[in-house]
């Protein structure tokens, strides 16, 4: 079946469609359409199908990606999906998030030449297709083995948890805090990104599996872990609660009115749909000039959320260079197209009013490379004398994230690190108190949908092994911390 | 969904309800409040807890009608059932017994200081209480503000009943005639917390305020509901909802709260036509 062989010349990538630049930034709808299926073989026909397939390798839950791609070729679409769903539960939403380029993709033959083979927009395609055509099958309830577990968040680590607990026939309850589920990927990525549908199918298919997702339910509030873990019963318990809490910028004017954390921009965005108001009640402030701070995801939601609002004007501030920018690097592409202004080598200093307590500027310095610093890049330094002023009536810092508190500090004998992360051993997610098990966001930071599946996915098998030995480790943990 | 066992009008303006909610209930303590969400399009908002039942399962929370939200709650009845709850939230409130303390509570600001009263008298304090309104008909609670103090102060801002008066003209006096009162506790609107400050800075009476910030989360995520203390920032959510009034910066408070003032006349404009009035 092998239709390229190694040393015959790769043909283009196959390009995805996508909305004019234009158009879609005054629209919310999917920035690109998704392959046809002639496309997606077609596509799929440039993989060389190598023997040792380098690709898998990037891959953090080690998809079988060329097996995944001949049963493309074959055009057994829905079989392909199968395979994916073998190692990643949620195929469609990796297939549109993750960073392929600095995984998967970057690892593949042809990229050497040329462009590497397009995996994510091949499993996007699988992934939609299967749900478009086959439904999304439930398979058959394992036996029950009177166990139950609690997880707590419904981020992709939660998410990705549950479903494999009730697989092994657990009975599993998911808490969210908020009124929906699905962490980041309802409340922070938006709608353009990844359809909030698609996140919907997701939970839905985990409910029909059988796990009761339990939303408003901020444990540390109404249940401590504790309780959950005596008093309701749960033999263990797997914490997923991400990394919450918005960093500010830490300098004057700050708290005027027109500034945003990027989760509070996207969040009133997403979540609650405030680009739809009055038809949906949150408001947002709709700025004309908008200032964004920071280079990550985050950074580009905000911008690109923005721009859709109606702006006329937004710059993206960032204090590095653009090859520094840790984002995705397909959205930088898509931002610059749509017409985000790049302000480069550049820091906020202080934000000033209008006199009414709004913000009608920001201050900023421009910076210059200097000696690398512990991460290994260059770090930013002022220029001094090149202060300079942008007005605007919306400013979005998009600096990062810490650990949210509210669980942590309720639950006793649970070590946390400097920074307030929870203290988990990698493998197995087991922390320092028997039957609690954590894993995403909380204890690696900022990071990305599939590590916090893939966190998910390994406690789960650690849960099922841990009810089989009844045996907890923490050795491991100690000094981590 | 969350049923509404019972509706009570507590003036034209302020609504009662006691809803079903078994596991909050369970968990409150005074100075909770949780979030509501009436429907798939709501927006959240956050409201006190004004009384709890634990046997019953239910909370009670007053409110009063301001925009949007807040009127279409008042529109809903007995039997009727709000989507989203959570709660308890925000640190509820220290309680100890300090000796003398003076509860104030505002407007609608009424309720949540009443199981802050009662928790306070329980625990050996002398209450006294002052509730104020604009005029006699958004007094209420007063038979159970007044059980659960020593002595129960009521002014109006027309002198409609009670003293005509503001609620810092008898506290000023308490404060100067009682140079044991350890504790000011005062909740209402921002304006009237201000100035409760301002004069029990005057005295050097420590004081505890509930800060209303505009929310969304409410559990820490977001920072919408940023406020300054003594110079650093908050979140009212999960660092609060009470402060060391004192250290607070209300006109902050004020000018955030305001920040929404054009979208909320819009949202009420189109609501009032959709709903024909009211
Ligand atoms: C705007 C944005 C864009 C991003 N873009 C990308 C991208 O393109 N590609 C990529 O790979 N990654 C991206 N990321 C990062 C990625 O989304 C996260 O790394 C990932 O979601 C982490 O998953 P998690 O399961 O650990 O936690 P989260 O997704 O953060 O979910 C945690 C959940 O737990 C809930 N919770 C918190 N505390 C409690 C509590 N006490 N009780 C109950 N529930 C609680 C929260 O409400 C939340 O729903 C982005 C992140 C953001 C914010
Ligand atoms: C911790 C806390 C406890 C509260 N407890 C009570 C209570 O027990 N009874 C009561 O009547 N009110 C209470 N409030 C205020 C109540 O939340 C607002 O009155 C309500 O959100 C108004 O919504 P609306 O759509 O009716 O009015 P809008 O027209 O939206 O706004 C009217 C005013 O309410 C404020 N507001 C608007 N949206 C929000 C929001 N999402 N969060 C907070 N404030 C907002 C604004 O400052 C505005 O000036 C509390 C607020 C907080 C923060
Ligand atoms: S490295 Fe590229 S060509 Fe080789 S199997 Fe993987 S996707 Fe196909
Ligand atoms: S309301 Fe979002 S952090 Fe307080």
């Amino acid at each position: 079946m092998e239709e390229k062989r190694a040393g015959k010349k790769p043909e283009n990538r196959v390009k995805m469609r996508e909305q004019e630049p234009l158009a879609r930034a005054k629209n919310f709808m999917e920035v690109p359409y998704g392959y046809t299926p002639e496309e997606a073989k077609k596509e799929a026909s440039r993989c060389l199908s190598c023997l040792k397939p380098s690709c898998r390798g990037g891959c953090p839950v080690s998809i079988d990606i060329p097996s995944f791609i001949k049963l493309i070729k074959e055009g057994r679409f829905i079989e392909a999906a199968w395979k994916i769903k073998e190692d990643n539960a949620m195929p469609a939403v990796c297939g549109r998030v993750c960073p392929q380029e600095i995984q998967c993709e970057s690892l593949c033959i042809l990229g050497k030449k040329g462009k590497p083979v397009a995996i994510g927009n091949l499993e996007r395609f699988v992934a939609d297709y299967e749900r478009d055509n086959a439904g999304m099958e439930v398979p058959e309830k394992p036996k029950s083995t009177g166990r139950k577990v609690a997880v707590i968040g419904s981020g992709p680590g939660g998410l990705s948890c549950a479903a494999d607990l009730i697989k092994s026939g657990h009975q599993v309850t998911l808490f969210e805090a908020l009124h929906k589920a699905g962490g980041v990927l309802v409340y922070g990525i938006p709608e353009f990104r990844l359809p909030k549908v698609i996140v919907e199918k997701e939970v839905d298919y985990i409910r029909r599996l059988g796990v009761d997702v339990i939303v408003n339910a901020l444990i540390g509030k109404l249940f401590t872990v504790d309780e959950l873990l005596t008093e309701q019963g749960y033999d263990a318990c797997f914490i997923a609660t991400g990394a919450g809490l918005p960093v500010f910028l830490g300098i004057p004017g700050e708290n005027l009115n027109g500034i945003y954390s990027a989760n509070e921009f996207l969040t009133r965005a997403n979540l609650m749909k405030a680009y739809l108001f009055p038809e949906y009640d949150t408001p947002i402030k709709r700025g004309r000039n908008v200032a964004v701070f920071g280079g990550g995801n985050v950074a580009m939601d905000a911008a690109r959320v923005a721009l859709r609002l109606g702006a006329e004007k937004v710059c993206l501030i960032y204090r590095r260079s653009e090859a520094e920018m840790p984002a995705r690097k397909a959205e930088i592409h898509h931002a610059h197209e749509e017409g985000i202004e790049f302000m480069l080598l550049t820091n906020p200093l202080r934000f000033i009013d209008d006199g009414k307590g709004n913000i009608s500027a920001v201050e900023c310095i421009k910076m210059e490379l200097g000696e690398p610093d512990a991460s290994g890049r260059r770090k930013p330094v002022p220029v001094k004398g090149s202060e300079f002023r942008i007005e605007i009536d919306v400013a979005i810092p998009a600096i990062g994230t810490r650990p949210n508190p509210l669980l942590t500090r309720h639950v006793p004998g649970l070590l946390l690190n400097k920074r307030g992360y929870i203290v988990a051993d990698y493998e197995t997610g087991m922390t320092s108190k028997p039957g609690v098990f954590a894993g995403g966001d909380i204890i690696t930071g900022s990071a990305t949908v599939i590590l916090a599946m893939g966190a998910g996915r390994r406690a789960a098998k650690a849960i099922n092994d841990y009810f089989r030995w009844k045996y907890w480790d923490t050795a491991k943990l100690q000094g981590s911390g | 969904m969350f049923k509404i066992l019972k509706k009570e009008e507590l003036s034209d303006l302020v609504i009662l309800f006691e809803i079903e909610a078994k596991d909050i209930a369970k968990k409150a303590r005074a100075g909770n409040f949780f979030v509501l969400k009436i429907h798939e399009q709501g927006e959240r908002i956050p409201l006190t807890i004004a009384d709890f039942d634990r046997d019953r399962g239910t909370i009670t929370t007053v409110f009063q009608k301001m925009g949007k939200t807040t009127h279409h709650l008042g529109t809903l009845n007995e039997g009727d059932s709000i989507l989203d709850m959570t709660g308890p939230l925000g640190i509820h409130s220290h309680i100890e017994n300090f000796g003398k303390v003076v509860c104030v509570g505002g407007g609608v600001g009424i309720a949540p200081t009443f199981p802050i009263a009662r928790a306070l008298k329980e625990a050996g304090n002398a209450v006294i209480s002052i509730i104020g309104a604009r005029t006699k008909e958004l007094i209420f609670w007063e038979d159970k503000m007044r059980a659960v103090s020593d002595e129960l102060i009521i002014v109006t801002d027309d002198g409609s009943y009670g003293q005509k008066a503001v609620v810092t003209t008898p506290l000023d006096a308490l404060l100067r005639e009682n140079q044991d009162i350890k504790l000011v506790y005062a909740i209402g609107p921002a304006i009237m917390m201000k100035f409760v400050c301002v004069t029990t800075e005057k005295h050097n009476a420590k004081t505890i305020v509930s800060l209303n910030s505009i929310m969304v989360d409410a559990t820490g995520m977001c920072g919408a509901c940023r406020v300054e203390v003594g110079g650093e920032t908050k979140f009212a959510c999960v660092d609060g909802p009470e402060f060391d009034g004192r250290k607070v910066d209300f006109n902050l408070l004020m000018s955030r709260q305001r920040m929404y003032i054009e979208e909320e006349r819009v949202a009420m404009e189109r609501y009032k036509e959709k709903s024909g009035g009211n």
